[in-house]
Order: C-alpha cells, then sequence, then structure tokens
C-alpha cells in the first residue's frame, strides 16, 4: 500500500498540486488571520501579517548570514583535520 | 517505610548482568528492566530517602520531588524506547555502556548532595565515551578521545567548584545556588559545559556524530538535559544563562544550516533546543521553569525520533553525509514518516510535542515584556524549522535520487519509532497529562487560535523562505569549523612548536649520555692517574701557559695510556672510594 501512495506522490501532475496547496495553504493562513482575536504580547506583534514576514525574513536573514560565514570563515574541506 | 529503590541502582545493575545473558532472554531483559525502573518510579513518593551517613556528610540518593520526577519519568521513557530500538545490537558492550548511561543520568537527577552527584556525573561521562568509542572507527576513537578530555575537564571544574561551597557552607546539599562567589561560577562552568554551552559545546558535536548506530540515539538524551536539570535546580533566574540560552539557540542554527553529515546537523539541532530551556531557566519564572522542564521532555522524544531515523539511514545505507544521501523516500516511506513526525514536532507545530512546551518559554520572555529575548526566540523557531525541520528530511529523504534503494530498518527499530512518534503526537494532543507532572501549577493554555495561526504563518513562510532559496541551502563537501578549533588545531601547534627544541635538547642529551659520556669514561679508565695528570696539565697550561708545559702535556698525551700503571696504596684507595661516596651523598642530599 505504501508503495501505491509512493508512485502517487511521484507523478508530476500530484507535485503540481502539493505546490498549488503549499500556495493556497499560505494564502489561506492570511486570509484567517482577520478573523482570529489577538492578544499579542506587544502592541506591535499585533500589526496584520506580522509573523508571516517575521517569519519568512528571519529565514532570510539566517540563510544569507551563514552562507557568508560559512563561506568566508568556517567551512572547509574535510580533511582539514587530517 | 520506603516502597522503592533508586533508579540508578535499577540500571546500575541491570547493566551488570547484561554480558551474560544472551538471546531472547537478553532482549525480553532489556525491554522489561526500563518498565520495571517505570513501575518503581510511580511508587516514590516526594521527599528524600535512601539516605547514608559518610564521614560527617549525609548522602542522599533519592530526593523526590517535582522537578526531580519530571526528568525521571522521561529518562526512564527514553531508556525504554532506546531499549527497543536497540534489541538487534549484538554487541553487549554498547547496551551495558547504554544502561549505565541512564541509570547514572537518573543518579543525577535524584541525587541530593553534590558528592553523590558529582560520583554520578562522572560516570555518565564514562559511559558516554564508551558509547562513542564503540563505533571502533579511527574518527571515533580519536573523537572520543577528545570527548572524555573535555569532560574531565569539565568534571574538575565542577570538583573544585563543589569542594570550595562545602568548605564555606559546611554543607553538601545541592539545592539553588545562585551566582553568589567563585565556588558557584565553577559549579555554572561545571553544569555549562555537559549543557554545551558554547564555546564550551564543540564537545557534543564533534563526538556523537561518530557514536554507533545505537550509542547517539541514547547519547542525544541524557548529558545534556541532565545538565538542564542541574541548572534548573542550581540556578533559576540566573541572567546570565537567558543570554548564554540566547547564543546557543542562534549558534545551533547557523552551524546546523552549514553543516553536511546528518547526524552533526542533529547534533547541532540539540544545542540550539537546548538554548531554549536554557532561556527558560535563566527567566527563572513559575511559566519558563515549567516551559524548560516540559521542553526537556518532549524534546528528547522528538530529538531521539529524529536520531532513530538518522540511525536507521545509516544503519541501511551506511553513509551520513547529505551529499550522499536523497530520494530514500522510495524505498524507507516509513521510516520518512516516523521522520517529519520528529521534525513537526521539533519545529513545534500543532497537535505535537514541541508546540505546548516551547512556547511557555517565548511566552515567558512575552509575559515579562522581554522584547529582544522574545524576538531572538521567535526568529529561532523559525531558524529550527529551517535546519532540522525541512532541511534534514528534505536532503536525507528527497533532494535528489542518490541511487541508492535500502531497505526499511528491522523491525524493532521501527517499533521504537513509532513508540516514539505516538508519544510526540500524544504529548501535543493532549498536553494536560505532560503539564500536570511539572514542577509548578500550569496556567496556560497553548491552544488559542491566535497561538495556532501566528505559529502557523511563522512556520509556513518559513517554509516559503527555504524553498526560494534552496539554491543557496546545496549541500557542500565541507567541515564546519567550531571551538574545538582551539584543541585541534592548539595541540597540533603546541606539539610542534614545543617540539623542535625539545627534540633538539633530547638528541644533544642522548648524544651526550650514549656517545661522548661513555667514551670519555672507557678513556678515563685506561689510566685515571695519568688522565688527572693530563687535566691537570690542561688547567695549566690554560691558568700560566709556556712552552714547557705545552711540551710536557704534548708527552702527557703521547704516553697515555702509558702501561705502566702505578699499584696504589690500600689506604688512598680506600681513601678515593670514601670520597667518591661522599660526592654521591651530597649529590642525593640537595
Amino acid at each position: 500500500m505504501l508503495n501505491k501512495i509512493v508512485l502517487f506522490f511521484e507523478r508530476p501532475e500530484v507535485g503540481k498540486r502539493v505546490k498549488q496547496l503549499f500556495v493556497l495553504s499560505l494564502a489561506l493562513l492570511l486570509v484567517l488571520e482577520i478573523f482570529v482575536e489577538k492578544h499579542p504580547y506587544f502592541p506591535w506583534a499585533g500589526t496584520y501579517s506580522f509573523y508571516a514576514v517575521y517569519g519568512f525574513f528571519a529565514c532570510a536573514v539566517i540563510i544569507a548570514f551563514s552562507k557568508i560565514i560559512g563561506r568566508f570563515w568556517l567551512q572547509r574541506g574535510e580533511d582539514y583535520y587530517d | 517505610m520506603i516502597n522503592f529503590v533508586p533508579p540508578a541502582a535499577i540500571f546500575i545493575a541491570g547493566a551488570a548482568l547484561i554480558p551474560f545473558l544472551k538471546g531472547r532472554l537478553r532482549q525480553a531483559f532489556l525491554v522489561l528492566l526500563p518498565c520495571l525502573a517505570f513501575i518503581n518510579l510511580l511508587n516514590m513518593g516526594e521527599g528524600v530517602s535512601w539516605v547514608f551517613g559518610f564521614l560527617d556528610y549525609q548522602l542522599v540518593f533519592a530526593r523526590v520531588d517535582k522537578l526531580s520526577m519530571v526528568f525521571g519519568y522521561i529518562f526512564v521513557i527514553m531508556a525504554f524506547a532506546g531499549a527497543v530500538y536497540s534489541l538487534h545490537e549484538k554487541d553487549s558492550m554498547q547496551l551495558v555502556a547504554a544502561f549505565l548511561y541512564a541509570g547514572s543520568s537518573l543518579g543525577v537527577v535524584f541525587a541530593g548532595d553534590f558528592f553523590t552527584l558529582f560520583i554520578f556525573w562522572e560516570i555518565m561521562a564514562f559511559a558516554s565515551v564508551c558509547l562513542v568509542c564503540a563505533r571502533n572507527t579511527d574518527a571515533a576513537r580519536k573523537a572520543s578521545f577528545r570527548y572524555i578530555l573535555v569532560h574531565l575537564f569539565g568534571g574538575l571544574l565542577l570538583l573544585a567548584g563543589i569542594v570550595m561551597h562545602v568548605s564555606a557552607t559546611n554543607s553538601i546539599e545541592f539545592k539553588f545556588l545562585g551566582l553568589g562567589g567563585t565556588a558557584e561560577i565553577l559549579i555554572l562552568l561545571g553544569f555549562a559545559l555537559n549543557a554545551a554551552i558554547p564555546p564550551l559545546s564543540a564537545w557534543l558535536t564533534d563526538a556523537y556524530p561518530e557514536s554507533t548506530v545505537i550509542g547517539t540515539v541514547f547519547l542525544s538524551a541524557f548529558t545534556t538535559k541532565t545538565a538542564v536539570y542541574t541548572l534548573a535546580r542550581g540556578f533559576p533566574g540566573a541572567e546570565i544563562l537567558i543570554w548564554a540560552g540566547i547564543v546557543m539557540v542562534l549558534y545551533g542554527i547557523v552551524f546546523a544550516i552549514l553543516e553536511n553529515d546528518m547526524r552533526r546537523v542533529l547534533s547541532y539541532s540539540i544545542i540550539n533546543q537546548v538554548g531554549f530551556m536554557v532561556v527558560g531557566i535563566g527567566i527563572g519564572t513559575a511559566m519558563s521553569i515549567n516551559g524548560a522542564a516540559s521542553h526537556a521532555f518532549a524534546h528528547i522524544l522528538y530529538k531521539a525520533l529524529l536520531m532513530m531515523s538518522a540511525g536507521a539511514v545509516l544503519l541501511m545505507t551506511g553513509r551520513s553525509k547529505c551529499t550522499e544521501l536523497g530520494g530514500l523516500y522510495k524505498t524507507m516511506p516509513l521510516t520518512l514518516i516516523f521522520c517529519v513526525v520528529g521534525a513537526a514536532s521539533i519545529s513545534a507545530f500543532p497537535l505535537t510535542g514541541g508546540f505546548v512546551t516551547k512556547s511557555m518559554i517565548s511566552s515567558a520572555a512575552g509575559y515579562g515584556q522581554m522584547t529582544v529575548i522574545w524576538l531572538l526566540l521567535t526568529l529561532a523557531s523559525a531558524g529550527v524549522f529551517l535546519h532540522a525541520g525541512i532541511k534534514f528530511p528534505y536532503f536525507v529523504f528527497f533532494a535528489k535520487d542518490s541511487g541508492l534503494r535500502p531497505k526499511e530498518p528491522p523491525a524493532n527499530m521501527l517499533a521504537a519509532m513509532a513508540f516514539v512518534a505516538f508519544l510526540c503526537i500524544f504529548i501535543g494532543v493532549f498536553p494536560g497529562y505532560l503539564y500536570a507532572i511539572l514542577p509548578y501549577p500550569v496556567d496556560y493554555v497553548p491552544y488559542t487560535g491566535d497561538h495556532i495561526l501566528s505559529q502557523m504563518q511563522l512556520l509556513m513562510f518559513s517554509a516559503l523562505a527555504f524553498f526560494l532559496l534552496l539554491g543557496y541551502l546545496k549541500r557542500t563537501e565541507t567541515i564546519t569549523l567550531d571551538t574545538d578549533w582551539f584543541y585541534r588545531k592548539g595541540a597540533a601547534a603546541l606539539v610542534s612548536l614545543a617540539g623542535r627544541p625539545l627534540a633538539a635538547a633530547s638528541d644533544a642529551a642522548s648524544q651526550f649520555m650514549v656517545e661522548r659520556l661513555p667514551a670519555f669514561l672507557v678513556w678515563f679508565g685506561k689510566n685515571p692517574l695519568a688522565a688527572l695528570r693530563i687535566a691537570y696539565g690542561t688547567v695549566l697550561l690554560a691558568a700560566s701557559g709556556g712552552k714547557y708545559a705545552r711540551r710536557h702535556l704534548e708527552r702527557e698525551k703521547e704516553a697515555f695510556p702509558a702501561d705502566n700503571i702505578r699499584m696504589w696504596s690500600i689506604s688512598s684507595a680506600v681513601s678515593m672510594v670514601a670520597l667518591f661516596i661522599f660526592a654521591l651523598l651530597a649529590v642525593f642530599y640537595f
């Protein structure tokens, strides 16, 4: 049975559908926010789509920062200590 | 009347029996022993028992209160899951080490005094290093050597702190310490080393990924979490821990993103997750301590689950680098499902363990109006999803097709993963059971519309960032420099730096002792009297010069070793010997 599920997800049109679902869920999360009663810890944390924007840019900053210090400082060849 | 034994005793005695059992009997024993320990745990009423007098002090082997019980429960559950995961293992040394390790961790948790704590602390270091070197590769042996040296150093910091603390307070009871003086700072450093607070953290990511398949599963659970317990007991509310925790959280993410080895990625994520707990301890309110304890509970489960799935991949493929893996979902779908449950749980998706525990820590920061801390914790929550939640499953099970077609791991490993995955979700769906055993009464509702939605937004848009920036996240065949650089390169530099002068000195010394001194003694022994005359002549020549003295000396040298050795009188021989013995005595005296 598991094999069938795996094969199902390997079909290209299903992969496309999964992507669409992902984008749809992002939109849905933004829409739902209008209907939810908020009680933020800080006033500014209650602004619309704060978590979405913060999450996105937090990750972008983390990736950029890691990449830069990895490239220029921390990453070495695998035989570095040998 | 005491109707329980200290849980440490059950595991340590059990560990001693393992080598004598074989086959099915051993498997039954491995599973039943943690069950026995769990029943024993249920009988443990609060209070202090198993007290023994030692010199003028009281050793306490069972200090039972709510804080120690949370860790007691999860350690025993973890030992059970780990035992099921290891049922196929034939190497009894690993199983003995694993049970000794679990037992000594329980010993630390229930120890009521510093002496007992310290003894179990050191057994823990010893048992865990056995798990690392059990892999029996060159890399594992070297890593375990570094591991034990670092832990012995940490143990010495702790011991120095304990000795100073005990001599100052005249009490060995382990209770709230606070950062009063040098003794407490040393104890804190000893704990911090085991909690892997940078820069005292490289031992973890150096050694854990080199351990065996089952070894890493056990290692991921105990050492750092006993340290979390001791920090929560001794230093709640110590503000420095907030910042130490923030450093851990961010450092763990950055390094996990850079790393290629899947188990090293997960090891960095241990540091990241323990960072959340350390922040919680540093904040020190009832809610944040509850958060730290419950997060330790949930973390042990999902981290074990992730390490188990990584171990399954390692066992079946023999590889652990992300660059060499990929596309495993085709033939290991069950492992993938368990891995995703662990990944969702560490990312704190609603309905998983992480959601109901980690949020307590950030909420505590929020209620305390700690703006920067809260912002960084939230940033880190997004980062966790990035490195452990998506990166690990994505690069191992999807990404590219590595061409590997491994089978699912043995049934016992799948069963262990299923058990832990069930617990991860159970805690997430019914948090009340976990909240009921926390150190302080819980007044916290995790499931509000606001909380669920904000967390989902945070995570889903992090996922969006991951997929948009996927090009920058491609794995490279590199290692990442960490603070172990200082002792790995430092030791080599020290050796080469100190080596040259030392080698030159040793060469000169050996040349003198082996060649020149014996040659001189042989020459001298041929005719000591003539030799002394030559020496006298040389000194005289140097002092006064003169043709006659030079000619005389040359003649003496030519004649050496003249055959006509004069007979010495007995008395002069005896006085020579006496002089020699006196000189020898003088040398020894001074």
